[in-house]
């Protein structure tokens, strides 16, 4: 318990300093001295979780520290410092203090997420995580496409925190227990009954939800254009990563035995199939929506949605291949996100960047983002020697393990493969713009300046997006350092 | 064997003097027209020297290089020579130096306004000199490789010869005689592939020996050696041309300006005559003899539709280009005739050798005749571009029959060259014509005498439209461009017509200078007329 | 031998180092990209002169990179590597000097176009599937940008994005194909590998529906590269937007990457599959080699006339190694190595010597100029190309397609027909475009008469004279078709060993030369 607990100290601390210091200074320092507090918490914490060791049980069970637990934790820290930083250097908030505290508050949901080996464990963690994501969503309350997002993000994700706890009471209700392997071991005796189905179908909603995978990903289009830039960057980034890992461990060491197979054409049934039918209709609809986007953030919301059909395909493989691949997957996935996201706050701070086109000229006003944005797209893309390259290889490739083309799973698999061409479309339009188009001149400037403004980039952002970039170029160039772990 | 490699030195000087005429910028016209005449003149000297040191009696090649050059493909860089080769070498060596004085306009100091480059002199040189080398590449060549190179090779100056310097219809026929070609020759190269991957060589001497005991036959089974042989045999027809291969001809001698026309009838031409005589006939003994019936009926087309053809035309380039074919049909019609009768009970010897012989003297005459032939209505053309008072050079008229009359009165040296010619060609007794023809027709008449009975049939129509010509032209009042001046030759002229119409006249007077260079070879031939 | 992978290194490092240079200095970033591409260049010619041919791969560096599936970072050449990665040092040589005249954002050009060539030495090296492909994929993504922001206006967009989402979506199919066949492999109780060898061991035990579904995937996800019909359509729209260093190398190059992939990897692992598709291959390169030799034929745009002989030129290449006989398929790697030659030269002269000067690509246009005496160089050049590009004996073009012919000859004489039927169409178009590009107008038009009066100073008829690095470019690329057109036992005899290896006969059906 020691991340979470150095996160929510430092989360009052932030807090309290602010409220002692805080008033008579600048908004400026303000944020300075909550990003920093909060930074020494996020690093406390990464520390706390990398000392922790392992343990198969903590608190009767309630807790399990694996290796899945402590790269997750790393890799929400790791994700978490990033959104901070970039939040110190870019974001113009009322309330600084609370922000960074709630980024915190949410950090400490997403460590327990990590851990939770117990019905009730998840559910409270996932909602301190929620709770506190829907408060970032709507934390620009100058902008009502702030307040409608939140709005939103609430509305659907209170629905499926509902389904959720249906489920999780109708299976303690068949099992009679909240623990996993307990749960586990009362399904591995006892015939599926179809009330079990039932429960299942309702933790699968409230997955869908998380995960953002079609039909449940309607909020992340909203949500992702209209929070807050920072927010968004969390809830891309780190919510996935954790959000993933408690249901890859609700659904594979929880109802493993329910898991029904895809790998044959006539397997069992199981919640596999229901995963897999999730995966394929994310893929379809996020890659082909993504075509049509000319809003930039929504672009990378559909691509999420996308990503979210391949993450699924890592979750069915995860039974067989392990969780490595899928880990692999949503670190480097949110790695890319929260950088392509950092890249449109350090643009938003002098322009606005919403639509595509807004990044028209890039490379003349600021070739470092213009570097860093085009590693993080064709990472996205799936481009080797990037990490998102690797990614989507271990997944496909754990995927086709599970039977070759004989079932499903495979047939995902070529799905896939197949739609990153179609990805790579919409990711070369964004960079089309980026590197190719020219700036537009602004009206304002003057006529003889033909030269548009460059774009200034504050050190501790250029920091954190240059090390994003070549976290995805080590890691995708040294795989073996993050599947090693597993 | 020589030290000196005689033969390469053959084929190379005219390439070196491409290459220097190419290379020496800023040449006056006067030097650059000295060199290409230097040049072009070197076959004659080294056949000169060739003649000394050949034996006519030997039967196999003579002056043989053989080098390896391409182990993976097993080609041999190969020359050599026999009397069929030195024939054409010599006949190549008359010639560009002749067709070179013919084009003395294009390697005039004022060089003509159509092509002027500054470099139109050098450049129509440096075509002129590749041209030859390459001709001569392919008659002196015994490996199937470069043969091959050299047999493509002569297109690209060829082409360029017409398209730059020919008449207002030039580009068309330039491209046109190109790729029919090689057309031509891409399937005559899919057949040498498919000979490599059945015998594992494309060495001529070699294949014709595994054609002539059957082992070539044997190794393509199933058709593949009646396909084969179609492929060369296209190969060869359409640069011959074979009846009705031949529809590329009549337009591109007719486009070519004056020295190209004679090159093109008087070497290339022969190039697929040499082809037939020195690759599908001993390579295919068997197809051809199967082929021969075919085959003869498509030569008596040429000899027949060609002479008719001739005499329907009133531009006299084409009647010309017309009677070409007809001549050159019959050269192959005598080698199809030899190829028909043998195996078959005839008494072929003395018959086969006379057409055989025939064959050859037809080749080297017919180069003389029809070049001369050129030459004459290329002065027509200069005469009637004078008289329209259009600059030499701008776009050659086409000179019609009808464009003359009474030219004798007007220009008696140049009529009698030209009647000598003419004569020449429709085969008058006492000039070279007549040796070949008549060799050729005793010949056939022994082996196939059907065929004979109708080729006279073209003999005839020959005869009538050589003398329309004659008598259109040159005799009759003075009209047309000759009514008004009309000058007699010029040096450079004479310089042209004088050396083919004596040779016309001594090689039809002594026949034997030439026949004495291959009759051992043909008796041989003769002697082994055999199938497998 | 060891020094080959520095080609890699190299070509990157330059490319990092022309990104820094080219803010500062134009000049800089160019010559930093010449001395980086003629060292690699060197490097090639270094090894070659030194090479002694065995049969099957030499291995160079053979490291794990990611255990946990088995990868090797394992690169290793051998003849046909090494005919190919010269090819590579020398068009790369010449790109950098036909694209000495760009101005615009220099230094990220030869960071991309240099990026581009490590990318391809990088699969030509490559021993391992995996190490393959990145390679592969690296070398996709900077033709997106060389084109998108260096091509012709008008359609440089399009064209850049339908170019590489074909090679993308032919990568994909490659990549399902190496994946499934790791999968079936491990199914089959192989550790995971994606080793080559390792592979086309396992594939003997794949079962025959396994092996010709795994065939089609990767050999069409190449073949797309290799501008194979009917998948071809990238190949002319890309060539002719793109700018001319990257025309040169797409189709000079690039384009022989998917060869190489066929070659390589599709043809030794899935020998049953190579067997059963067969006949359809060569009936679609036959088809490629008419139908893009016919459009060539009618195409007014001159740039439009050389992509399409490209695609036709490859559908020689793809027949050559449909015929998978040692023969033809010997033919078929000198037949990349003369087209990528050619390819260069005529892209050279229609993109950089003549539509830079005269600001057009029509033939309608340019038959109105009588460009040979305006650009006697670029004329003679074409010519040149042009003959060696028609198969011309003398030239490259002919040993490569002789060798096809007889090659394929022995697996089937129609399709040897056929192919011949292809010559006389190669040199329709080629000769069409020569007549009418360069000797449109010899007769003096009156418009062509009045412009070139010299007393029109500084008509639009006189154009900048061809510059030094474009004629060293030029006569570097003549003397390589020359050369190989008259010795071609140079690489053959690389070549022909290569195809002795195991791995290669168990596809070949044997018959070397």
């Amino acid at each position: 318990m020691v991340p979470e607990a150095a996160l929510v100290i430092g989360a009052l601390f932030v807090l309290a300093l602010d409220i002692a210091y805080g008033r008579r200074r600048t908004l400026e320092s303000r944020l300075y001295i909550a990003v920093i507090t909060g930074t020494v918490a996020v690093v406390a914490a990464m520390y706390g979780a990398f000392s922790s060791g392992l343990a198969d049980s903590v608190f009767g069970g309630a807790l399990i520290l694996d290796e899945l637990t402590m790269a997750t934790r790393l890799g929400v820290l790791v994700l978490a410092w990033i959104t901070l930083t970039l939040a110190g250097s870019t974001a113009r908030l009322r309330h600084p203090a609370e922000f960074v505290a709630i980024v915190l508050f949410a950090t400490a949901g997403f460590t327990l997420m990590a851990a939770a080996h117990q019905l009730l464990v998840a559910f409270v963690a996932l909602e301190l995580a929620s709770l506190s994501l829907y408060i970032l969503a709507g934390f620009d309350k100058s902008k009502p496409e702030s307040a409608e997002a939140a709005l939103k993000y609430f509305l659907f994700g209170g629905m499926s925190a509902a389904f959720l706890l249906f489920g999780f009471s109708l299976i303690y209700g068949l099992t009679g227990s909240i623990e996993l392997h307990e749960i586990s071991a009362h399904l591995a005796g006892h015939p599926p009954t179809p009330l079990l189905s039932v429960a299942l179908v309702m933790v699968l909603v409230a997955f869908g939800f998380k995960a953002a995978a079609a039909p449940f990903h309607l909020w992340a289009p909203d949500v992702y254009e209209g929070a807050p830039v920072s927010s968004s960057a969390l809830i891309a980034s780190a919510s996935k990563l954790a959000g993933l890992t408690l249901f890859v461990r609700l659904l594979w060491p929880g109802f493993g035995p329910g898991a029904g197979n895809v790998s044959t054409a006539a397997g069992a049934p199981g919640w596999l199939a229901i995963v897999a039918c999730l995966s394929a209709a994310s893929l379809l609809l996020g890659n082909f929506a993504a075509l049509a986007q000319p809003n930039l953030r929504r672009l990378l919301a559909y691509s999420a949605i996308a990503h979210a059909g391949v993450m699924l395909l890592g979750v069915i493989a995860a039974g067989d291949a392990g969780n490595g691949p899928l880990f692999y997957y949503v670190f480097t996935y949110g790695i890319a996100t929260i950088g392509a996201f950092g890249v449109i706050a350090v643009i938003e701070r002098t322009s606005p960047c919403q639509r595509i086109t807004d990044l028209a000229g890039l490379y003349r006003r600021s070739p470092l983002l213009t570097g860093c944005l085009a590693i993080y797209i064709l990472s996205l893309a799936g481009i080797p020697p990037l990490a998102g390259f690797f990614g989507k290889f271990t997944v496909f490739a754990a995927a086709l393990n599970l039977g070759g083309l004989a079932g499903p799973a495979g047939w995902l698999a070529i799905l896939a493969i197949f739609l990153s061409a179609v990805a790579l479309y919409y990711y070369l339009i964004v960079l089309k713009q980026a590197l190719v188009c020219p700036a537009p001149v602004a009206p304002s400037a003057a006529p003889s300046s033909s030269v548009p403004d460059r774009i200034p980039v504050p050190p501790d952002a250029a920091i954190v997006l240059v090390f994003a970039a070549l976290l995805l170029l080590l890691l995708g160039l040294f795989p073996s350092v993050l599947l090693r772990i597993f | 064997m020589n030290t000196i490699p005689l033969l390469s030195l053959v084929v190379f000087t005219p390439w070196i003097g491409a290459a220097v005429l190419a290379l020496l910028r800023g040449t006056s016209p006067a030097t650059t027209r000295a060199l290409t005449l230097a040049f072009s003149l070197s076959t004659l000297a080294l056949s000169g020297l060739l003649l000394t040191q050949f034996d006519p009696n030997s039967l196999s090649p003579q002056f043989v290089e053989r080098h390896t050059w391409i182990s993976a493909l097993n080609v041999h860089y190969h020359l050599g020579l026999d009397g069929l080769s030195l024939l054409l070498v010599l006949l190549t060596g008359i010639l560009t130096p002749v067709a070179l004085l013919a084009s003395w306009s294009f390697l005039s100091p004022s060089p003509p306004l159509s092509v002027s480059p500054s470099s139109g002199p050098r450049l129509f040189g440096s075509l002129f000199l590749l041209l030859q080398g390459a001709a001569l590449g392919v008659f002196l060549a015994l490996d199937f490789f470069h043969w091959f190179l050299f047999w493509e090779l002569s297109l690209v100056p060829a082409f360029f010869l017409i398209k730059l310097w020919g008449g207002p219809g030039a580009p068309r026929a330039a491209y046109q005689f190109v790729v029919y070609t090689i057309g031509g020759s891409a399937f005559m190269l899919v057949g040498f592939a498919a000979l490599f991957v059945a015998v594992g060589t494309l060495d001529f001497t070699q294949l014709a020996q595994l054609g002539r005991d059957g082992t070539l036959a044997a190794k393509l089974p199933g058709g593949a050696h009646e396909v084969v042989f179609l492929g060369v045999l296209l190969g060869l027809a359409v640069k011959v041309p074979l009846w009705p291969f031949h529809t590329w001809l009549p337009a591109t001698y007719a486009e070519a300006p004056t020295g190209a026309s004679m090159f093109l009838t008087g070497v290339m031409s022969k190039m697929g005559v040499y082809g037939f005589v020195r690759i599908l006939w001993p390579v295919f003994p068997v197809p051809l003899h199967n082929a021969a019936p075919w085959l003869i009926a498509l030569a008596l087309g040429g000899v027949v539709f060609g002479a008719f053809a001739a005499m329907k035309q009133t531009d006299l380039k084409r009647m010309v280009a017309y009677s070409s074919i007809n001549h050159l049909s019959y050269c192959l019609l005598a080698l199809f005739a030899v190829s028909y009768a043998t195996g078959r009970n005839v008494a072929t010897g003395p018959a086969a050798s006379a057409a055989l012989s025939g064959t050859l003297l037809q080749m080297f005459n017919h180069g003389l005749s029809a070049a001369a032939l050129f030459a004459c209505v290329g002065v027509l053309q200069t005469r009637k571009a004078h008289a329209l008072s259009r600059p030499s050079g701008t776009g050659v008229p086409p000179v019609s029959l009808h464009d003359f009359g009474g030219v004798r009165t007007a220009a008696p040296i140049f009529a009698g060259l030209c009647g000598l010619s003419l004569f020449s060609s429709l085969g008058l007794p006492g000039l070279n014509g007549f040796v070949g023809e008549f060799l050729i027709f005793r010949g056939v008449f022994g082996l196939h005498p059907a065929a004979a009975a109708i080729a006279t049939l073209g003999l005839l129509a020959t005869a009538l439209f050589l003398l329309t010509f004659w008598q259109r032209v040159f005799h009759g009042p003075r009209a047309g461009v000759t009514a008004t001046a009309f000058s007699d030759l010029n040096s450079i002229e004479l310089a042209t017509l004088l050396p083919l119409v004596a040779l016309m006249a001594v090689f039809g007077l002594f026949p034997g200078l030439l026949t004495g260079l291959f009759n051992p070879l043909i008796t041989s031939w003769a002697d082994h007329l055999t199938l497998p | 031998m060891n020094a080959l992978p520095f080609t890699i290194y190299v070509s990157f490092a330059g490319a990092l180092l022309a990104l820094a240079a080219g803010t500062r200095s134009h000049s800089a970033a160019r010559w930093i990209a010449l001395v980086t591409a003629l060292t690699s260049f060197a490097l090639t010619l270094l090894v070659a002169s030194s090479f002694v041919p065995s049969p099957g791969l030499q291995t160079i560096i053979d490291l794990p990179w990611i255990a946990e599936l088995g990868i090797r970072y394992h690169l290793a050449a051998d003849g046909i590597s090494l005919t190919l990665l010269v090819l590579t040092g020398l068009a790369a040589t010449v790109g950098v000097l036909f694209s000495w005249n760009i101005e615009h954002r220099v230094g990220e050009f030869f960071a991309l176009y240099l990026i581009l060539i490590s990318g391809v030495f990088g699969v030509f090296l490559s021993a391992d599937a995996f190490t393959m492909f990145v390679f592969y994929e690296i070398a996709i993504v900077p033709k997106y940008f060389l084109i998108a922001n260096w091509g012709s206006p008008a359609t440089r967009e399009h064209a850049a994005m339908k170019l590489v989402l074909y090679s993308f979506a032919g990568s994909a199919l490659v990549l399902a194909g190496l994946l499934w066949a790791n999968a079936v492999a491990i199914a089959h109780g192989s550790v995971s590998s994606f080793s080559l060898n390792d592979l086309a061991a396992a594939a003997t035990h794949f079962s025959r529906g396994e092996q010709i579904g795994l065939f089609a995937l990767v050999f069409t996800g190449f073949a797309v590269l290799a501008g194979m019909f009917p998948f071809h359509t990238w190949a002319p729209t890309g060539h002719v937007a793109a700018p001319t260093a990257a025309s040169m190398l797409l189709a000079g190059v690039v384009m022989k990457l998917g060869a190489y992939g066929c070659l390589r990897v599709a043809m030794p692992l899935f020998p049953v599959g190579l067997a059963f598709w067969q006949p359809t291959i060569a009936a679609l390169a036959i088809i490629g080699i008419f139908y893009a030799g016919f459009i060539a034929l009618v195409q007014e745009d001159f740039k439009f006339v050389i992509g399409y002989s490209s695609v036709s030129h490859m559908g020689f290449v793809l027949l050559g190694l449909a015929a998978a006989n040692s023969t033809a398929v010997a033919g078929a790697v000198l037949q990349m190595f003369s087209h990528g030659v050619i390819a260069g030269l005529l892209f050279a002269v229609v993109g950089r010597m003549v539509y830079e000067r005269t600001h057009t690509r029509q033939l309608a246009d340019l038959r109105q100029l009588p460009l040979h005496r305006l650009l006697p160089f670029a004329a003679l050049t074409f010519v040149l190309a042009g003959l060696a590009s028609m198969g011309m004996p003398g030239f490259s073009g002919f040993p490569a397609e002789l060798t096809i012919l007889i090659g394929v000859w022995k697996t089937s004489p129609a399709w040897a027909f056929f192919a011949g039927g292809g010559i006389l169409v190669a040199a329709a178009f080629t000769l069409r475009a020569i007549q009418v590009s360069f000797f449109g107008s010899t007769q003096l038009s009156p418009v062509a008469a009045s412009a070139s009066e010299p007393t029109h100073a500084g008509s639009p008829l006189h154009y900048e004279p061809i510059t030094l690095a474009e004629k060293v470019g030029t006569a570097l690329l003549l003397a390589a078709t020359v050369y190989i057109g008259l010795k071609p036992d140079v690489l053959l005899d690389w070549i022909t060993p290569a195809l002795q290896s195991p791995l290669m006969q168990g596809a070949l059906k044997g018959g070397s030369l």
